[in-house]
């Protein structure tokens, strides 16, 4: 079984359009969403949910104020200024539990977090595995490792062959645990400015962590230069590109449409056919 | 001496896990292959270093050879330094796991296997 | 006065606008300051170029074990909600990778054999473009812990007027950046993608009891998406600026967009009027 992991140091790029379009060309497989912060795969592919289930955080920390003798001790141990007159702020809250250790009243107790939600779909190309992380919920790494899990088990059972993910942006916690492990990270990058400088960071990172990277210039045509600019910098540090997609409004049609741009009358159809054999050879599959 | 195999039931029956540090179960055995115990692997509801609690879990119980598929490397790094052999290969149900172990057919690992979760440049830093 | 600019889905155009914000109220003579807070991928400066005069490291305090005193009790690596400290019977060892530096480890240990020790997790850069001042957090490849890299430099600089460009999603660090800010400047796209996560967005923001309202960001023609949506949710639309491949190709270019269209910049300066009735008439309500 392989898995293709698709992301972007910037979001934007076009990462989810190409991700539901490979999901039309490719056969045997399973898809997945790991952008658990903003998960968008799903408006491409009209899901019908399957199961639900909960996503269980770390356990959040509560004073119970009946046991509480206010001796500020927890106050002054939090690191993060997460507790205030005798009240537990959430938001900063990093679950180091040490107020809760460290309670000589043991007037601090933990309470069960429901941090968000995963669901196994169908859809009418494969199986579908995404998740919701609640607002301002921490452990999207988990939440992510999740999901991937679940993706993997769904594939083992019915035999497909390919994974397709759709990865988070940036270069923090969920894209890291987005990466472990896959096959072939496919950076959509576009050309402007902004976009060539998170390219780089991105390609720091898979490197880091020694993920086989190719590259895909998405819009190319906006900015020719910066295409070349974008060539020559993957060429520097041998990581091929594999792809060009030109500029076209069908993007944001097919989107409103909530289908792949690959099901639209465009001249991208031909481009991302092309990437997708390129990944096919990468893929060696 | 004690064998941990990681599996995803909490019997010699159930499935070996290809994971490490996020496998539900460890099931112990001595050298001879009698069962020993079950640990419930409290180190993989960890949000970060599972790899590492996990390995906390085992050094709790005198662990010596611990059986299982990827290994991250920063486990292995804990692992190596707590004097924990590690091999690698399960296939099948943790009794055949262990089986393939006896007869000699798991591979012993010194580099990790797997690709890490977590970003690191440095190692763990040894204090000795 | 503090605005954040955010936005649920990444590439909608929050810097390009919470630069431009900048650029039009400097060129008005207000003193203004751009802190970007997008730590994973700063992209401010691309916009502003500014001169960079003052760099500081950001840290956290990590655990050294002192080998002389530990007895390798092992209740450092219990308490570690982390996994960043491994017990076995003659070492501890620290991953500090996994650190969140909460200091448990140090001041549970029964025989203070724990010190804390610094280790960087990013840098703080300050500097000024033209009269703008400028600030950006850059988060260490392979560090996952961005908060308190925000955090620092969210307080790096100020001025009458700071707009802080946050990251893209609604996780902790967008979360360290809009709270306690004044007003939040939320971009959107019309495509289903801006929606929905303009709908987290939102929520996110109403958990932090900041105001807001929302930027329409390459509207085209016919699609009312977002109107209807701010109409059910009554939030304010603040302005709307239609698609345009000459804006893309500038953006491109590193150019900001009210060098392209003076109109843009009295644009920019009534979206500021707006937001200042809005917080005015924000804190009457609370009077």
């Amino acid at each position: 079984m392989k898995e293709i992991t698709i992301i972007s140091g910037k979001g934007g790029t076009g990462k989810t359009s190409i991700a539901a379009s490979l999901a039309v060309l490719a056969e045997n497989h399973v898809l997945c969403d790991c952008d658990v912060d903003a998960a968008n795969l799903h408006l491409l592919l009209n899901p019908y949910i399957e199961t639900k289930n909960n996503f269980w955080g770390m356990p959040r920390v509560e004073i119970d104020t009946t046991q509480c003798n206010q001796c500020g001790l927890c106050e002054q141990l939090c690191h993060y200024g997460a507790i205030k007159a005798g009240r537990v702020d959430v938001l900063c809250c990093e679950g180091c539990l040490v107020c809760y250790h460290a309670c000589p009243e043991a007037a601090i107790r933990l309470v069960e977090n429901l941090a968000g939600q995963w669901f196994v779909c169908g859809t009418r190309f494969a199986p579908f595995v995404h998740a919701r992380l609640g607002i301002a919920q921490d452990n999207s790494g988990k939440l992510v490792a999740q999901v991937r899990k679940e993706a993997r088990a769904l594939a083992e059972k019915e035999g497909k062959e390919l994974i397709i993910t759709d990865g988070p942006p940036g270069i923090g916690c969920p894209v890291i645990s987005s990466l472990g492990g896959t096959d072939l990270a496919l950076v959509v990058v576009e050309p402007s400015l902004s976009s060539i400088h998170d390219l780089s960071r991105v390609l720091d990172l898979t490197n880091h962590f020694g993920v086989k990277t190719a590259v895909c210039v998405n819009k190319w045509d906006i900015n020719p230069e910066n295409t070349m600019r974008v060539e020559e910098m993957c060429q520097e540090v041998g990581v091929p590109v594999i792809g060009r997609i030109g500029y076209d409004p069908a993007f944001v049609a097919a989107a409103i449409k909530g289908k792949p741009v690959i099901q639209m009358v465009s001249t991208v159809v031909e481009d991302i056919i092309n990437l997708w054999h390129c990944m096919q050879r990468e893929l060696g599959i | 001496m004690k064998i941990a195999v990681s599996a995803a039931g909490p019997d010699a029956g159930a499935p070996a896990e290809e994971r490490f540090g996020r496998c539900a179960y460890f099931i112990l055995f001595d050298e001879q292959g009698n069962l020993l115990e079950v640990i419930n692997n409290k180190g993989a509801a960890s949000a970060e270093g599972a790899g590492i609690k996990t390995t906390q879990v085992l050094l709790r119980h005198n662990v010596d050879v611990v059986l299982t598929g990827r290994v991250g490397p920063k486990a292995m790094t804990a692992l190596s330094n707590a004097g924990v052999a590690v091999y690698t290969g399960v296939s099948g149900t943790v009794a055949q796991t262990l089986d393939k172990y006896r007869e000699g057919l798991l591979v012993p690992v010194t580099e990790p296997n797997a690709r890490q979760h977590s970003g690191v440049k440095e190692s763990g830093r040894v204090v000795k | 006065m503090i605005i954040s600019v955010a936005s649920g889905k990444g590439g909608t155009g929050k810097t390009t606008i919470a630069t431009n914000i900048a650029l039009a109220l400097s060129a008005d003579n207000r003193r203004v300051a751009y802190i970007d807070c997008d730590v994973e991928e700063p992209n401010g400066h691309i916009f502003l170029n500014p001169e960079i005069e003052d760099t500081r490291e950001i840290f956290i305090e990590v655990p050294r074990i002192n080998d002389e005193k530990c007895t390798y009790c092992g209740k450092c690596a219990d308490l570690c909600a982390f996994g960043a400290l491994l017990c076995t019977t003659d070492s501890v060892i620290t991953f500090s990778e996994f650190c969140h530096g909460c200091g448990g480890c140090q001041y549970f240990c029964p025989v203070e054999a724990i010190t804390p020790v610094p280790k960087k997790i990013g840098k703080v850069e300050k500097g000024a473009a033209g009269d703008i001042k400028f600030a950006r957090g850059c988060l260490e490849v392979g560090a996952a812990l961005s908060p308190p890299l925000v955090d620092a430099v969210k307080s790096r600089v100020t001025s009458d007027i700071t707009v802080l460009d946050a990251p893209p999603g609604t996780s902790c660090p967008v979360i360290h950046t809009v709270r306690g800010t004044d007003f939040c400047l939320l971009v959107t796209e019309p495509t289903p993608f801006g929606l929905n996560d303009l709908d987290l967005a939102v929520q996110m923001v109403r958990t932090l009891s900041v105001p807001c309202g929302v930027l329409i960001n390459r509207a085209h023609h016919g699609s009312r998406l977002i109107e209807q949506y701010c109409q059910r949710e009554q939030l304010p639309v603040l302005q709307t600026i239609p698609h345009s491949k000459r804006i893309a190709e500038a953006y491109s270019r590193g150019l900001p967009m009210i060098e392209l269209d003076k109109q843009l910049e009295n644009d920019f300066l009534q979206l500021y009027r707006d937001i200042e009735e809005l917080v005015a008439n924000e804190r009457n309500n609370h009077n």
